[in-house]
């Protein structure tokens, strides 16, 4: 497994140009980084973010994470593991930074009634934190849940053309 | 920082969820901001990984709210039997 997820981590992921075009979400542009709209402060301040607003944010795109920091430079470890794991199975996905904005670090702990910050949505439910992602991970159960939603793992992709080149030989 | 130690949570877990095994361990150099646990019990039975998880977070709800960062694996019985044979 070790040397499929290395193999992932080639710089060859790109942005395609449709995502750079939103007001408010500005796209990974570093090489090698895995595709994603990271949304940047809205420099809200007050009351936390409510529900209706939640239910539209955890729906902007099929993968949603609420992380401290954004994927280019994760400001926790936790978070950083989890855009780890979305890079190994090339997952796209938007990505919210709660340490810009605390009106969404409390609407997001509000909305799903967890304690702690990374939080993943998969097509609008919440799936976990950093240790659930980890766990789905090794276990093989983030391929399927990702599979749910029409998202074709890498580390699957990989594993199938492994097996094609193995029939061949 | 936080008032809380390695043996408070193993205990505390223990009373309340009858834990077959349970073993926190205190990663923040004993300042008590950081634990991770590895949890086993009989309550965790039916239950999918996130609601294991919202078990020992409700659990331990008073404590995590100064508990900095909190890592935890959940298994039933049976699934610690094949995480040990691994």
């Amino acid at each position: 497994m070790n040397r499929i997820c290395q193999s992932l981590l080639r710089p060859s992921y790109r942005i395609p140009a449709a995502l750079n075009g939103g007001a408010s979400a500005s796209a990974a542009t570093t090489p090698g980084s895995i595709l994603c709209r990271f949304f940047a402060a809205d420099a809200a301040t007050g009351a936390a973010v409510d529900k209706a607003t939640m239910d539209k944010l955890v729906r902007t795109n099929k993968v949603v994470v609420f992380m401290k920091g954004n994927p280019q430079a994760p400001r926790c470890g936790f978070s950083n593991a989890v855009v780890q794991i979305m890079r190994m199975h090339g997952v796209q996905y938007d990505a919210h930074d709660v340490l810009q904005n605390e009106s969404l670090r409390q609407g997001v702990k509000d909305y799903t009634d967890w304690p702690t910050i990374p939080q993943v949505f998969i097509d609008g439910e919440f799936v976990g934190g950093c240790d659930i992602l980890l766990q789905m991970h090794q276990s093989g159960d983030l391929i399927e849940e990702l599979k749910k939603v029409g998202i074709v793992s890498e580390l699957l992709k990989a594993e199938e053309a492994k097996q094609q080149d193995d029939k061949a030989k | 920082m936080s008032k809380y130690d390695s043996k408070y949570l193993e205990e505390k877990l223990k009373r309340e969820l009858q834990t077959e095994y349970v073993s926190v361990t205190d990663e923040s150099d004993g300042c008590g901001g950081k634990f991770s646990a590895v949890i086993v019990s009989p309550a965790f039975s039916g239950k999918t990984l996130l609601q294991k998880h919202r078990l020992v977070n409700s659990t331990l709800s008073e404590e995590l709210k100064e508990i900095h960062a909190f890592s935890q694996k959940s298994y039933t019985p049976e699934e610690w039997e094949k995480v040990k044979a691994q």
